[in-house]
């Protein structure tokens, strides 16, 4: 809340219209507010990234410790959830730019771009893991 | 009391602080995330869970090196310009916001730092 300024009365205690939680969910809130949470939570993994190239840099022991954390079920789960921020947002990203040259307004076009980009993103997070765990199967042998 | 008139003041600092740089930057560094962000998740998922050994002639390719250096710069640019956004809607007391920013362009310039001289220390 903006802090009033000095002198000015309270709010006056008017009935609200109702609010968010009143609302059915239109696709294009939901696909706004996602963007802005895997936002914030990519800026955090950031940090997984520096720390896995400085793990990297300084050594096979320093690595080690990197990949205890990044094998444990824990971390997995961590990394899981940098992907689907990274994919989702990537794609969200580009229904964006489209916006921003003035395309696929309509309500019609910005549901359906919204829906289309969910499913690329289950998509897209699946086929990374799965090449993963297979480079990861390469590596073991 | 300034000398400027009502016109370059408006060209120069309006109530916004700045002009339309914040949101080209923005779309540039997204546009710039696209096919780096495809590389980026290509090399994770082939290296994250590789051997260390693996990992280092990797990056010890000038290419790959360069690659990872441009992801975080522009990520990182891209982080810090978004983050601002998101500290400006929500937090509207002005001592809170300013430490915020404050903090989102440090840590920017500070894990980009790190990176550049990880990344560096394996490819030199």
């Amino acid at each position: 809340m903006p802090e009033a300024s000095p002198g000015s009365r309270p709010p006056a205690q008017r009935p609200l219209s109702p609010h968010l939680q009143i609302y059915r969910w239109p696709v294009t809130m939901g696909t706004s507010i996602l963007h802005r949470i895997t936002g914030v939570g990519l800026a955090f993994g950031t940090l997984l990234l520096a720390w896995w190239l400085v793990a990297a840099a300084m050594g096979a022991d320093e690595y080690a410790v990197f990949e205890s954390v990044s094998f444990h079920w824990f971390g997995r789960l961590v990394l899981f959830g940098f992907t689907v921020s990274l994919v989702y947002h990537a794609l969200n990203g580009v229904r964006h730019l489209f916006w921003d040259v003035g395309r696929g307004y309509k309500v019609a076009t910005a549901n359906m771009s919204g829906l289309i980009v969910y499913g690329l993103t289950v998509v897209v997070t699946v086929a990374i893991w799965v090449g993963a765990y297979a480079s990861m199967g390469a590596w073991a042998q | 009391m300034s000398v400027q008139t009502p016109l370059s003041r408006a060209r120069g600092l309006g109530s916004a602080k700045s002009g339309v740089e914040h949101f080209w930057h923005q779309r540039l560094t997204a546009v710039a995330l696209l096919p780096l962000t495809a590389w980026f998740v290509w090399a994770v998922a082939r290296y994250a869970g590789a051997p260390h050994d693996q990992v280092v002639t990797f990056l010890g390719n000038p290419f790959n090196a360069a690659a990872m250096l441009l992801f975080v710069l522009a990520g990182l640019y891209h982080m810090a310009l978004g983050i601002q956004v998101v500290i400006e809607d929500y937090i509207h007391r002005e001592g809170t916001k300013l430490a915020l920013l404050l903090l989102t362009n440090f840590a920017a310039f500070a894990v980009g730092t790190i990176c550049f001289v990880a990344v560096l220390r394996i490819a030199v």
